[in-house]
């Protein structure tokens, strides 16, 4: 069934989007993370043209977002306190990006720049998980081994404008949250993800947050910085699709409720090798792409009537 | 001297008008709603004559072409950049149609002459307006090709030649498709008569294209109300977010 997008004018077929949609669910149930770094590229190498993509796959993050954070609320596992300072943070990092976007869109470099972003920090982060889970799996398997930690938390006590965070039982201060914050909402902004990918492991090695509440703290500020993001793309490009995101939606909740049940069975060193696999898989698609010859070498932009 | 301009006038259009196109469209009107997959036109006529067909001429023949709206466009050429194929450099295009087909009797270079196509602008690269781009990049002509390359490949830019049926000099007939990646406006279909390479009459008409129904309510949202837009997209993805959660709670229960 054919399915014509009203904003990025052009005709999907609807269970492919549906399908789409499923399987990002799927792995966002699985992993906790929002689910945008698959979707956006995703929505690209279907045709959709990437202002659209990334305007509306910050969209369709909000929906998952807001599921997951509902499931992690029953579990106790969102720190308010610690969500308000990463989104005050997240505001303003997304002001900037969707600022940068549109100079970037005028320039005609957008697409090199959201593929750039892709590549740096998929890649960066991916690689660093893969190490990190790789080396933790094989801890497990021969106990007694030395633990290794980053002694980044002791520079950050000597930091000021301290705060209490309760529920993380932590009492740091409120710089690298702010600055962490306003990263990723850099980052959402730019590459329509929600920045779970980069927020999750900065919460755990740089703010040594504990594990039980970072994916629902995440999560929580996730809704905030991609819904802001929304509106101003919907403000400044008008170019989120609506359709296109109801559609999405519709196949990544179920896919999601599926994935949260596999997700359930396998250990978390299992699933942060796995995460890290595809995050990895992911930007080196997309270096290729910047790396081999295109078949075509122009490009048409622009205003269609 | 007035009498000359009578009779010449009584000598030539006679011979100009000597034979006319009468043209019918299946449809002057296409609605874009959700489910839209693309529409066929049947673009059809006859050839009115007073007088029978001249001897000593060449065969009729016919072209038809069907033009969406035209907008300026800016067409970009990768170069490998310290390694990396990015956008290096541009040229823009004053005007270009969304959508562009030609359809002929016969192989374009045999039935139309390069004055005529100049005069009417028929073929494609008649039509992309592009004045002055020759300062902008070096091998702007490329650029050119490359637009119309790119439009072909998707489905925007057709030459049918040969996909115009003409019977007994009289009755002619054409189907063109229009894709699924359809623009709203106003397509501009053209009908000519040819012979000797030598446009003899011609007529224009005009299918409106239009999104309808839920197409329509969204783009216009999004065009006229972006922040109500943008909000509504929220309560939209919110809504359903907490609709999965709320459900996955009954399924466990």
């Amino acid at each position: 069934m054919q399915l014509y997008l009203p904003i990025a004018e052009v005709s999907v077929n609807a269970f492919l989007i549906l399908g789409l949609g499923g399987i990002v669910g799927f792995l966002s149930g699985m992993f906790g993370v929002g689910g945008g770094f698959l979707i956006t590229p995703l929505l690209f190498f279907i045709g959709v043209p990437p202002a659209v993509a990334v305007a509306t796959g910050a969209n369709q993050v909000v929906a998952s977002s807001v599921s997951g954070v509902l499931a992690q609320l029953r579990r106790k596992g969102v720190d308010f306190t610690m969500g308000w300072v990463l989104l005050v943070g997240g505001i303003v990092g997304s002001g900037i990006g969707v600022w940068v976007f549109r100079l970037m869109t005028r320039a005609g470099q957008v697409d090199l720049f959201v593929q750039l972003s892709y590549v740096i920090f998929l890649g960066l982060i991916g690689a660093m998980m893969f190490q990190e889970s790789l080396r933790s799996l094989l801890r497990a398997r021969k106990p007694g081994a030395p633990v290794r930690r980053a002694n980044v938390q002791s520079s950050l006590q000597r930091l000021h404008f301290k705060m209490k965070f309760r529920a993380s039982g932590l009492y740091i201060s409120v710089i690298p949250p702010l600055l962490i914050g306003a990263a990723v909402g850099f980052l959402a902004a730019i590459m329509g993800v929600g920045g779970g990918f980069i927020m999750v492991p900065a919460m755990i090695y740089l703010l040594g947050m504990p594990t039980k509440v970072v994916i629902g703290t995440s999560l929580f500020q996730i809704i905030f910085v991609t819904a802001f993001t929304t509106v101003m793309h919907a403000v400044t490009s008008q170019t989120v699709d609506m359709l296109l995101a109801l559609v999405l939606i519709l196949g990544g909740v179920v896919g999601a409720q599926i994935g949260a049940r596999v997700g359930v069975k396998l250990k978390a060193e299992q699933l942060r090798i796995l995460l890290s696999l595809l995050v990895l898989a992911v930007s080196i698609r997309i270096a290729v792409d910047l790396l081999v010859k295109p078949s075509e070498l122009y490009s048409v932009a622009g205003a269609l009537p | 001297m007035i009498r000359l301009v009578l009779l010449l006038l009584v000598l030539a259009v006679p011979a100009a008008a000597q034979e006319q196109i009468v043209a019918g469209l299946s449809q002057n009107r296409v609605s874009i709603t959700a489910d839209f997959e693309g529409s066929e036109i049947l673009i059809y006529g006859a050839v009115k004559r007073d007088t029978p067909p001249p001897a000593g001429q060449g065969p009729l023949e016919v072209i038809v072409t069907v033009q969406g709206p035209s907008s300026p466009v800016t067409v970009r050429r990768k170069d490998r950049v310290a390694g990396i194929w990015l956008n290096n450099a541009q040229v823009r295009v004053d005007s270009a149609p969304s959508f562009y087909a030609v359809a002929t009797t016969g192989p374009l270079t045999h039935i139309l002459s390069d004055t005529e196509n100049l005069r009417h602008g028929i073929t494609i690269e008649r039509v992309i307006r592009a004045v002055g781009i020759t300062d902008e990049a070096d091998q702007a002509g490329d650029f050119l090709v490359g637009l119309q390359r790119v439009r072909t490949q998707e489905g925007r830019y057709r030459v049918l030649q040969g996909k115009v049926e003409l019977t007994e000099e009289t009755l002619f007939r054409t189907d063109i498709e229009l894709p699924a990646n359809l623009t709203e406006g106003e397509y501009k279909v053209r009908l000519f008569l040819l012979r000797d390479k030598r446009v003899i009459a011609h007529q224009e008409r005009v299918i409106g294209v239009r999104k309808e129904g839920l197409e329509r309510w969204i783009f216009n949202l999004a065009q006229e109300e972006p922040l109500l837009y943008g909000l509504l997209s929220l309560v939209l993805a919110a809504v359903s977010g907490w609709g999965a959660s709320a459900a996955f709670r009954l399924v466990r229960a």
